[in-house]
């Protein structure tokens, strides 16, 4: 066990636990953080995506050890009131189905486009292709980010 | 969460002011007769209360939500039909999901694609009844005749008088005024809601990652376990936990039935102490591979006991003056369900009774086994339900309850038992394993004269669907089952056995058009025509809306008319509505490309557009999935698929461009959460076959000879 100093969403926390614990479950039983969610644990399902300093990684598979100094946004720290153009083009669209991996994709497509507002239909694909939805709602998604992206500056 | 305090059953009708005043509507879903319905009120000063509709003084129209939200997305389209015949301002109209109450709602389960029809004309009725009674308030306060007075938007409004009053303003008075006999429901062309496309109720929640769901439940004081389960045909013979009870922030290890539970507080800590468990196993039954399932499904498609399921004419003598015989014969393997939601359940056993909470599709089978599980009456067991990350017919079964309560009664303390993916995947209740063989008999002219179908499926019950089409179109036909009982746990997997069936039958009759020298649209057209004119036996399935699908799909995919695509058809009916869809093809580079799949659908009257819309592409990427991909195999008793590295979904780049179409026919909905997935398989199997020249017999498609190196994702 160790003390480990993170900064999530803007804000500091401070959790006593073992250095090889995943963020994933820092994020749920730690922080009480659950918008995170666990699907496979084997960073294959992409249910635990967050952003690390902007990028797109799987909270499942990273240890809190290596976490480090560096920023951590959840999908509770996307925006103040849910409405990031990503969480809105989601509403917009009206996206989810059973709704579980949506926090994840939320996070994988706002890292595409944080990175490149106008991705092509391509490189959509690529950066959402580890991000498994069992409800299949994988069209939408697309039109989703399409949608975000026209409204993103 | 809310939380609802206890009414007691009103055995009677009764009409209450609320403590703050409002009006409560209840009834019993026993009946859709009005009169039978109850209007009960509460005491307690919060409108959120155990009923079905309630509407404040201040306007804040509430409706709870009973049956379980696993994607289907009832939790909104339930509330529009109330809406709807309320005339309610929709934009202001609160949902809430209601706990399991068998005496205020009936069938609070999510399968079988009915809960909208069961509850349709009842949702109506209760949204009717209570804009009836607020247009007699408001005739009752202005003195003029209610027929003078129109609803609309939460206002009741006297147009000749150019003056309205809101519900909120009438829901005292409302509730005072007798229930009617019987109430009229709005003419189609009236909606404003039913039909449009309205947004999930809880988007706003799912997308800023609010606690909805039963991993995410949490109560102060609530401990954590996961189970060590034994692989199928096996038992425990001795543990060694000392180990594991050693490591840090493990609060006890217990055993239980076969199964070794270990409790903390910390989720990685538990992952980490179960891997230290030495567990001896032994055998106890058969303990079964896929290589054994292999040779008994050949086996006993030969020589099983087989149950016959429906017998028309005389097939021996059909198949005897045959000009000519078609054979063939379909595999499919063990799925897993994998809502991405793996199960859990939390569960505090006290003397007095059991507090259960968690996602489940049969809140009722829970409570009714955990009652009998721990000895009490079913009255002093609770069940909360969480919005559901997915089901898929998994969360029907109540194992994963059970054994949470089982370990709150033994640790004495409330405990979420939660699974792992590994668990999820090896822990049971899979689609089960199915072997067919079709045989079709056609005389010299081509015209389907015998027809036989038997299904082998390891703990598959009845694996055929015997009253279904073609069935009542040909004169001499003989379907039967055979069924061989396995450890390995089985269940209702989305669209049970047609999700399989479906695929291989399609398959199978597209082959006999094209030996009967037809266009496969219209044999199957022919056929329908034949079982009205002159109907073989009971006929179960509507020819008319069969026929009227497949005619959209052909109409709208442009059928038989494209150049450079091969179309491969199929159509089916499952559970109450009938779905055909055309898949395209394209040959690029020598090699087929899936482009697109049309969907023409009639579940009746759309409730929600936008809803409707997601179950059908979600039911053709569901089906275009698994049986491309999806493949559970096992050795000696335990999958080998374990996670999703080996166990294959499919993924946002292998999905073709879906269209979706429905018939407008204005008959009472009839469901929509699985029939749109069946027919995926055979169409996309018969469309490859255009392309390419070969059949597809076995799922998962990917891993056959006929589609080697051939990969949906790629760009061609």
């Amino acid at each position: 066990m160790a003390n480990y100093k993170l900064q999530i969403n803007g804000r500091s926390y401070e959790a006593d636990v073992d250095a090889d614990t995943p963020l994933l479950w820092v994020l749920r039983d730690n922080f009480g953080l659950v918008g995170t969610k666990y699907g496979c644990g084997i960073a294959q399902c992409g249910a635990c995506t967050v952003h690390l300093n902007g990028n797109a990684v799987r909270a499942c598979a990273l240890p809190v050890s290596a976490v480090g100094s560096g920023k951590i946004t959840t999908i509770e720290g996307l925006s103040a009131d849910g409405d990031h153009p990503v969480q809105l083009a989601w509403d917009e669209v009206d996206v989810a189905q059973c709704g579980y991996c949506q926090a994840g994709q939320i996070m994988s497509a706002t890292a595409l486009l944080n990175k490149k507002t106008k991705p092509t239909v391509e490189e959509i694909e690529t950066a959402m292709n580890g991000n498994i939805c069992r409800c299949g709602t994988y069209h939408r998604i697309k039109e989703a980010i399409v949608l975000a992206s026209s409204k993103m500056k | 969460m809310t939380t609802f305090p206890k009414t007691s059953r009103r055995n009677f009708l009764k009409i209450a002011a609320t403590a703050g005043g409002g009006l409560l509507i209840g009834f019993h879903w026993n009946s859709a007769d009005a009169s039978a319905m109850k209007v009960v009120g509460s005491m307690a000063d919060d409108v959120n209360f155990n009923s079905y509709l309630s509407i404040s003084p201040e306007g804040v129209i509430t409706i709870f939500s009973p049956n379980p939200e696993l994607g289907q997305n009832i939790k909104t389209s339930f509330p529009m039909v109330v809406a709807e015949e309320l005339d309610a301002d929709w934009s202001k109209v609160k949902v809430l999901q209601a706990p399991l109450d068998t005496k205020k709602f009936e069938r609070q389960v999510t399968g079988g694609s009915g809960a909208i029809p069961h509850s349709w004309e009842r949702l109506r009725k209760a949204g009717a009844t209570a804009r009836h009674l607020m247009i007699e308030a408001a005739a009752k306060r202005w003195s003029v005749p209610a027929s003078s007075l129109t609803a609309e938007n939460s206002f009741v409004i006297d147009k000749a008088g150019n003056r309205k009053l809101s519900y909120g303003e009438l829901a005292t008075e409302a509730s005072k005024i007798a229930l009617p006999k019987d109430v009229k429901l709005k003419d189609r062309k009236d909606f404003k809601l039913i039909g449009k496309s309205v947004r999930n109720v809880d988007n706003k929640d799912m997308f800023t990652g609010k606690p909805l769901y039963g991993m995410d439940f949490h109560r102060e004081g609530m401990l954590t376990a996961m189970i060590q389960r034994p692989a199928f045909g096996m038992k425990l013979k001795s543990v060694d936990t000392a180990a594991a009870k050693a490591m840090p922030g493990i609060v006890d290890v217990v055993s239980f039935k076969n199964n070794v539970a270990v409790v903390g507080k910390s989720t990685w800590q538990i992952i980490k102490a179960r891997k230290a468990l030495k567990i001896e196993y032994e055998k106890e039954g058969a303990v079964e591979s896929t290589s054994d399932h292999d040779k008994l499904f050949k086996e006993l498609m030969t020589n099983g006991e087989a149950t016959v399921r429906r017998k028309d004419g005389d097939v021996d003598a059909a198949f005897k003056s045959a000009a000519k015989v078609i054979s063939r014969e379909y595999q499919c393997p063990f799925l897993s369900h994998s809502p991405m939601e793996p199960m859990n359940f939390f569960a505090h056993v006290r003397a007095d009774g059991v507090e259960l909470v968690g996602p489940t599709q049969t809140p009722d089978r829970a409570r009714m086994e955990v009652a009998k599980l721990l000895n009490m009456f079913p009255d002093n067991v609770t069940v909360q339900l969480t919005r559901l990350g997915g089901g898929f017919g998994r969360r029907l079964q109540a194992d994963y309850a059970l054994e949470a309560a089982e370990l709150s009664s033994i640790i004495k303390a409330p405990v979420k038992v939660i699974w792992t993916r590994e668990d999820d995947l090896t822990g049971g209740s899979y689609r089960p394993a199915v072997r067919y063989r079709f045989d079709a008999a056609l005389d010299a002219n081509g015209n389907l004269i015998g027809y036989k179908l038997r299904g082998v499926g390891i703990n598959a019950g009845n694996c055929t669907r015997e009253d279904n089409f073609p069935s009542g179109a040909v004169d001499n036909l003989l379907i039967d089952s055979v069924e061989h009982k396995s450890p390995i746990t089985t269940g209702p997997w989305r669209a049970p056995i047609t999700n399989f069936l479906a695929f291989a039958e399609q398959s199978f009759l597209d082959e006999v058009a094209m030996a009967s020298k037809k266009d496969p649209v219209k044999f199957r057209l022919d056929l329908l025509d034949r079982a009205k004119s002159s109907p073989v036996g009971e006929i179960k399935y509507d020819i008319d809306r069969m026929k009227a699908v497949i005619q959209l799909a052909a109409e709208k995919s442009g059928w038989g008319t494209k150049k450079n695509l091969a179309q491969g058809f199929s159509v089916y009916f499952s559970h109450r509505s009938y779905v055909a869809q055309v898949a395209e093809v394209e040959m690029k580079k020598g090699k087929p490309a899936l482009k697109k799949i049309y969907a023409a659908a009639d579940c009746g009257i759309v409730v929600n557009m936008g809803g409707a819309k997601q179950q059908v592409m979600g039911g053709v990427v569901d089906g275009l999935g698994h049986a491309m991909f999806s493949n559970l195999t096992f050795k000696d008793g335990l999958p080998e698929q374990k996670n999703f590295n080996t166990y294959r979904l499919i993924k946002m780049k292998e999905i073709p461009e879906v269209e979706c179409h429905f018939v407008d026919n204005g008959i009472d909905p009839t469901g929509l959460g699985e029939p749109a997935l069946p027919p995926t398989g055979g169409a996309v199997a018969n469309a490859y076959f255009k392309a390419t020249g070969k059949r597809l017999y076995n799922q998962p498609f990917s891993l056959q000879e006929e589609l080697k190196g051939v990969s949906l994702g790629e760009k061609l």
